[in-house]
């Protein structure tokens, strides 16, 4: 028993570092995006909300903001209505060659996001698709439909195999029982897949920056600010990217939850 | 008699290269409890998923009301099924998951919801009617399962070992309502176990099925005292098997001699030729212990092995000189009077008539 508990605290401490890791440059830059001076030093300057007001006032900002808005949620709603496709092709049927095939579909996100990006710029200019907001879209579904996928093949798999036959042999069509049945059981995987996959699309770069041409998204007008000189604004629009980014990764943490818990109930 | 409301003829189903049924050729009568028990993997679930239309067969038709079925969509058939598992919908309430069918179907929703309480009523479950499936007990969601499939108000039900989850108490409970549900609806069920206390206990009719084949068709009774063959004789459990050369026939008896003795059978229409190898089985419950030599032509002396008790009834386990194992089964308090004790040489006798003859082998 105390040789477990001395492995709790090391493993505690261990898991606090880590988060300090990550998280201290997050809320450093957080608090600096609220401090009037212009360069990041200690001690502080005073408290300040003028770097929002200024990227409030800037219409590229907004403009950017819009785009990552529209580019996010397009990309979430295709990305999970193909992740779902392929969970459920998955789920059912048995073919040749479904290995290759699950591989295939589960491959981008293994692919060095340099090279997928630079692989998506030259495909889409040869077929004069490329410098469009679409183009983002496009891509980010590619990238991103595998995370839905895995979340709802998860909860695929925990459906009793017998389900679907039930609602076949109580009267249901195959499209009856998709759209009563297996929907509704998937509904919190397929919450939980479209705030992820708007979360990976909202705040990816390199592909974003890439593909868009001259339609930024937020995370290519950061690059852009802090190309050109040091300035706090960067802080203030990194937080809030940030915060959208948090919301939706923890929107999709609680519906995925949410399902855990019910499904251990039942 | 009216034409039967169910015929499986000349089917078969394949899956690749394994045989699941390799002949089925039976009826099923209107308004019967109909059991078909084999253990698992004898092609009894996927007998019902034919009929169910969830697996077509590969040779053969399967006819309903004289209807030829085999191409019939599952869901275009009015064969509703309680499934093992039960498949609830769990994101439904109680009284939801009983109205599914009903909605599929087209009916209206006042219709719909009258209909789905006047069953969960029936099934004595109406209280829970508007609530979530996992916040039921086992027993209130086979009702659920019940009510569900029994509002569509079909002809003919079909029972996929429904109640292998539930405790043995509640086992007892549920095959009190299935029947009682059988007598007063008066359609016909159709009952998968591989229990045979289940299949026992509430069919009409009783089918055994093993590898694929039916085994034997008949009334529990029929099937428990006169098993047509060694495969029933052993599935059936609690009896006592024992093979030989018939040497010696008269009218209507045979003496056969076994390793273990020489005994004399009633041949009952079995065609028995001298010379030739037969067997025969006595129920457990059919033999009578004593410590002296019995009278009569029946006895086999044996070596007391082990004991099971089973409530006021007892199952021993005995074996004789060469080794053939022996099961007597009685009543405690008569078993008392013996103080036996493992080890200890007993004798075993029965009435010639308390012998069946097999068919086979």
């Amino acid at each position: 028993m105390k040789a477990n508990r001395t492995l709790n605290v090391i493993l505690g401490i261990y898991v606090a570092l880590i988060f300090v890791f990550v998280f201290a440059p997050i809320i450093f830059s957080m608090i600096f995006s609220f401090n009037s001076q212009r360069f990041p030093t200690i001690p502080l300057g005073e408290f300040s909300t003028e770097w929002y007001a200024k990227i409030l006032a800037d219409p590229d900002v907004w403009e950017a903001a819009l785009n990552s808005l529209i580019v996010s949620t397009s990309t979430a709603v295709i990305a999970t209505f193909l992740g779902f496709c392929t969970a459920y092709s998955d789920y059912r049927y048995n073919f040749r060659f479904k290995g290759p095939y699950l591989a295939l579909i589960l491959l981008p996100p293994t692919i060095p996001l340099i090279i997928m990006a630079l692989a998506m710029l030259a495909w889409f200019s040869k077929i004069g698709m490329s410098g469009q907001l679409y183009s983002i879209v496009i891509a980010h579904s590619v990238l991103t439909a595998p995370f839905a996928m895995a979340v709802i093949r998860l909860r695929l798999n925990q459906m009793d195999p017998d389900l679907e036959a039930a609602a076949w042999n109580l009267g249901g069509s195959e499209w009856a029982t998709m759209r009563h049945v297996i929907i509704p059981f998937c509904k919190p995987a397929i919450f939980s897949g479209l705030f992820l996959t708007a979360a990976v699309s909202f705040d990816e770069f390199a592909v974003s920056w890439f593909v868009s041409g001259l339609n930024k998204t937020l995370p290519v007008i950061i690059l852009e600010i802090v190309q050109g000189n040091i300035d706090p604004q960067v802080n203030a629009i990194g937080t809030f990217v940030f915060l959208i980014s948090m919301t939706l990764v923890v929107l999709a943490q609680v519906f995925f939850a949410s399902r855990q818990l019910k499904s251990t109930r039942t | 008699m009216s034409a039967p409301l169910v015929i499986f003829d000349k089917v078969q189903k394949t899956f690749g290269d394994f045989v699941a049924v390799k002949e089925l050729d039976f009826e099923i009568r209107e308004g019967e409890f109909l059991a078909i028990m084999g253990p698992s993997g004898c092609g009894k679930t996927t007998t019902l998923r034919m009929l169910a239309g969830l697996e077509a067969p590969s040779v053969g038709e399967i006819r309903l009301n004289g209807e030829i079925m085999n191409d019939v969509a599952p869901h275009e058939r009015d064969t509703p099924l309680v499934w093992q598992s039960l498949a609830l919908f769990p994101f439904l309430t109680a009284r939801e998951n009983v109205e599914f069918g009903l909605k599929m179907r087209g009916v209206d929703k006042a219709e719909r919801k009258e209909r789905a309480l006047k069953w969960l009523g029936k099934m004595g479950i109406l209280e829970f009617a508007d609530r979530d499936i996992s916040t039921l007990s086992g027993g209130q969601k086979q009702r659920v399962a019940l009510a569900r499939s029994l509002v569509m108000e079909p002809q003919i039900l079909l029972l996929d070992e429904p109640l292998s989850a539930l405790d043995a108490h509640l086992v007892i409970r549920m095959q009190a309502v299935l029947t009682d549900l059988q007598r007063e609806l008066g359609i016909t069920f159709v009952y998968v176990t591989h229990s045979q206390s289940e299949a026992f206990a509430m069919a009409d009719r009783v089918v055994i099925m093993g590898n694929g084949e039916i085994a034997q068709i008949g009334s529990p009774k029929d099937i428990y005292r006169a098993p047509a063959n060694q495969f029933v004789a052993e599935f059936v459990g609690r009896n006592n098997i024992l093979s030989g050369t018939v040497t010696k026939l008269t009218d209507d008896t045979a003496r056969i001699t076994t390793p273990s003795g020489e005994f004399t059978v009633p041949t009952n229409d079995v065609l028995l030729i001298e010379g030739h190898t037969a067997s025969f089985v006595i129920s457990a419950d059919l033999v009578h212990i004593s410590i002296d030599k019995p009278v009569g032509d029946n006895a086999a002396k044996c070596k007391l092995i082990s004991e099971e008790f089973v409530g006021s009834m007892v199952t021993l386990f005995l074996e004789d000189a060469q080794g053939h194992e022996f099961k007597v089964q009685m009543q405690e308090r008569e078993l008392s009077k013996f103080d036996l004790n493992s080890g200890d040489e007993i004798w075993l006798s029965w009435d010639t008539s308390s012998a069946h003859v097999l068919n086979e082998g």
